[in-house]
């Protein structure tokens, strides 16, 4: 074991800081400032296109898909010395990347890398994730939307919901149901789909942070032709699952970190003093630094193992579910630590503000990329080997669930 | 021992819940929300005609001279619906701050517009970040000086009642030397000023040494609030899991599930009887109360912040809409932990307050 850089780490890190110096400043987001949605998705193309020219678009993505066949450390150490500046990152880039890439790389034709890997990498196509419906978020496999053969295409009818960014996107990942007759998760195949196609019908959702930055996504008779179709027919749900691997394996950790809030509490006056003297608020924000620092170590473990060609599976849950919870935790004992000026800060305060904006945005954490309780399932069933639960949807056609 | 409401304060209560129901549906508050609204004005003339808003307030001023436990159920109904009413600014805090401190002509002064609602209160503490009472504005002679920040409800109410050091001045907002800003609020249903009193005409309340027992007075009203709004996130949580089907079933058949909100129960139940008991110790032993409504606090908001939390939880996606109702408690809960003071200072008074502990009185 060795936590040391190796000397070509070493040196990757030191390129890359210089890299980011020479380029990512001019591309920085104002603080504190609410973009529109479509100039943040302009910004976000440009500032990805300027990665990609640097050589540091798709770190872990192999040559033949256009990346740089690096290592997962090294992608961690490009985001970590990325992370020092505020740059325009959204969904609308990192579903692309995330979850785009990775299921056409592994079950995608050549002709399907060659159209989509180059431009995506470029920022030149930005994309959504449609997959959750009314009915099926955590149950996935229960989804509705329907995509009939006729021809050389497809045409499918239904309803996508929870689409981040869909209004700013050019292509979608999207996953329908092909075979009613068979079981729930054996009938469903994997398409990208050109969001300006007729009969696609996007309306954005208000949310409770203010911001409207998903959707639902309607389907009427939207024509997709077969050679959109990634992987087999009727193996849309392993596709699924490598999109979400993807998703868990990158989350955790980039936002609401806490020696952010250590800082924030010593800069809120209490008595002669700072809040951080407080006994209660060191214990809470020290265990909280602890377990945010054995988060990294965790990941740090599990890029060993898929370093490796290993597959951490369940594992990546941990990570996810332990700082779902310590973000929510966190960000609101930091507006607890700041007192009422937290319930209202004045306009120059940006940090209370962000704190805020975190208490908000941990419920989508705790929600999105796998619910707390779907993850204590699978950390249950999977790593400690337990039972699951009695089902009665797996073995029986979807057309005779009710 | 009997450790019930009375017939009349659940009447009191039913009646408060049947005429909020009715006034404040959730599409309301959605309204109130999206005109950016100062407040439920028309709630406010409403509470004030059936007599809600004299409750506190004793009979020789107008008021219907309740106990504070009668207090409680109306308290107790305005935050299971989140009510856009300024009641624990101007009632709660405000009016009782005269009550306990003020001279008789100030009480006959204020008492009886405050108890028809047709003056407005707030009660003024914070001065930015960091402790819970500020330090800076000071009274000198008939002037006030200096600038609270956040003060709730500030934007309707003509009357302030503003901590000044050890002291508690009366001041009128509509003079001068008063400059409100509005500031943009985590609470979208419960305002805040920031106030610059810059030699604001200011009249002391003559008895000094209050503010320690206003503030016990108003946690216990606030444990009831608090009690009310995690009451009615873990009704919405169970009635969302009833209905959403996952895995070929409800949700609601998921042990996690049933775990969680029985979970959630507890802390209800629990916070429930310690805010009847403070409620009890506010009117009847105050020698109880600033151990009992310690304790109510810290109760009330460990029920509320876990109901309001695993409320959102189990709506999933759907729960993270504006369209939907979770949020409403989910941002009213943080005011409710923050505002009157955090966890750990209402810690130091209950363990201070604890029989046998050495540590003297805050
Ligand atoms: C901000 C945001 C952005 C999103 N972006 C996208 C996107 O771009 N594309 C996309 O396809 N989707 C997106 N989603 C949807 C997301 O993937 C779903 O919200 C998620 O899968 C949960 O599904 P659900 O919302 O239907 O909740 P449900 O699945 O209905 O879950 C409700 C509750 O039930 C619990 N639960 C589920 N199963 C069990 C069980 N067996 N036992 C006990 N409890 C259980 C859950 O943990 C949760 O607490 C987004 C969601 C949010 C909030």
């Amino acid at each position: 074991m060795d936590f040391n850089e190796s000397p070509e780490e070493a040196a990757f890190r030191t390129a890359a800081k210089a890299w980011l110096a020479a380029n990512a400043p001019q591309h920085e987001l104002p603080e504190g400032v609410m973009l529109d949605d479509t100039e943040e998705v302009m910004l976000g193309r440009a500032w990805q296109r300027a990665v990609y020219d640097g050589g540091y678009a798709g770190i872990t993505l192999p040559t033949a898909l256009g990346g740089r066949g690096g290592t997962g450390i090294e992608a961690l150490i490009f985001a970590e010395e990325e992370a020092r500046y505020n740059l325009p990152k959204g969904p609308y880039i990192g579903i692309g990347l995330g979850m785009a890439l990775p299921v056409i790389g592994k079950h995608g034709t050549p002709e399907q890398i060659a159209a989509y890997a180059d431009r995506t990498l470029k920022g030149e196509l930005t994309w959504c994730q449609l997959f959750s419906e009314p009915s099926a978020g955590s149950d996935l496999a229960n989804l509705r939307t329907k995509a009939v053969r006729a021809g050389d295409d497809w045409i499918v009818n239904g309803q996508k919901v929870w689409s981040s960014w869909a209004h700013r996107s050019d292509m979608g990942i999207l996953v329908v149901r092909t075979d009613p007759s068979v079981p729930k998760h054996k009938g469903l195949t994997f398409f990208v789909v050109d969001m300006t196609s007729p009969g696609i019908d996007i309306r954005p959702i208000r949310q409770i942070s203010g911001a409207s930055d998903f959707n639902e996504t309607f389907f009427s008779d939207v024509r997709i032709p077969d050679a959109n179709r990634i992987g087999a027919v009727g193996e849309g749900w392993a596709c699924c699952m490598t999109v979400l691997m993807g998703e868990r394996l990158n989350q955790g950790g980039e936002r609401g970190g806490i020696e952010n809030l250590i800082a924030y509490a010593e800069a809120t006056p209490r008595g002669a003093g700072t809040a951080l003297d407080s006994g209660s608020v060191r214990m809470a924000l020290a265990q909280a630094l602890a377990e945010e620092q054995a988060g990294k170590s965790f990941q740090a473990r599990l890029r060993t193992m898929v370093s490796r060609g290993e597959n951490p599976g369940a594992l990546a849950a941990m990570v996810k579910l332990a700082f779902a919870r310590r973000y929510q935790q966190t960000s609101g004992l930091a507006l607890e630590l700041r007192g009422m000026d937290a319930l209202a800060p004045p306009a120059g305060d940006a940090r209370t503000r962000e704190i805020q904006h975190d208490y908000i945005w941990s419920t989508v954490i705790r929600i999105a990329g796998g619910a707390d309780e779907v993850l204590k399932n699978q950390i249950a069933e999977r790593v400690l080997g337990m039972p699951g639960e009695v089902r009665m949807d797996k073995n029986v056609p979807f057309e005779q669930l009710k | 021992m009997n450790f019930d409401l009375s017939d009349e304060q659940k009447m009191l209560a039913e009646q408060a819940r049947g005429l909020l129901a009715e006034r404040v549906p959730f599409d309301r508050l959605r309204k109130l929300i999206d005109a950016n609204a100062e407040w439920d004005e028309p709630l406010w003339r409403e509470l004030g005609e059936m007599g809600f808003l004299g409750a506190n307030i004793p009979e020789e001023f107008g008021g219907l001279g309740l106990s504070e436990l009668d207090l409680a159920m109306i308290s107790q109904e305005l935050g299971r619906v989140n009510a856009a009413v300024p009641f624990a600014s101007s009632l709660v805090l405000a009016a009782d701050a005269i009550r306990l401190a003020g001279s008789d002509v100030q009480k006959a002064e204020w008492l009886p517009r405050l108890a028809t609602g047709e003056v407005v209160g707030c009660f003024a503490y914070a001065e930015g970040p960091g402790d819970l009472l500020g330090r800076g504005v000071r009274q000198e002679g008939a002037k006030l000086n200096g600038t609270k920040t956040p003060v709730a409800d500030a934007g309707v109410a003509t009357l302030a009642v503003v901590q000044a050091g050890e002291a508690l001045a009366l001041v009128r907002l509509d003079q001068p030397g008063v400059a409100r800003t509005r500031l943009d609020s985590f609470d979208q249903l419960r305002p805040h000023y920031r106030l610059d009193f810059a030699d604001a005409d200011a009249e002391l309340l003559p008895r000094g040494g209050q503010i320690e027992t206003l503030f016990d007075r108003a946690v216990v009203q606030a444990a009831f609030e608090a009690v009310g709004a995690a009451e009615a996130c873990l009704t919405m949580a169970r009635d969302y899991a009833m209905e959403r089907q996952m895995f070929g079933r409800p949700l609601a058949g998921y042990q996690a599930i049933k775990h969680k909100l029985a979970d959630v129960a507890v802390a209800v139940e629990m916070a429930r009887s310690n805010a009847f008991y403070a409620g009890w110790a506010a009117g009847d032993a105050s020698g109880e109360l600033p151990g009992a409504a310690a304790a109510a606090r810290l109760t009330a908001i460990t029920a509320f912040e876990m109901a309001a939390r695993e409320n959102l939880q189990v709506h999933g996606g759907i729960g993270y809409t504006f369209e939907a109702n979770c949020h409403f408690y989910y941002r009213r809960e943080r005011t409710l932990a923050i505002a009157l003071g955090n966890r750990e200072h209402w810690a130091e008074r209950l363990i201070a307050h604890t029989p046998g502990s050495q540590t003297k009185a805050a």
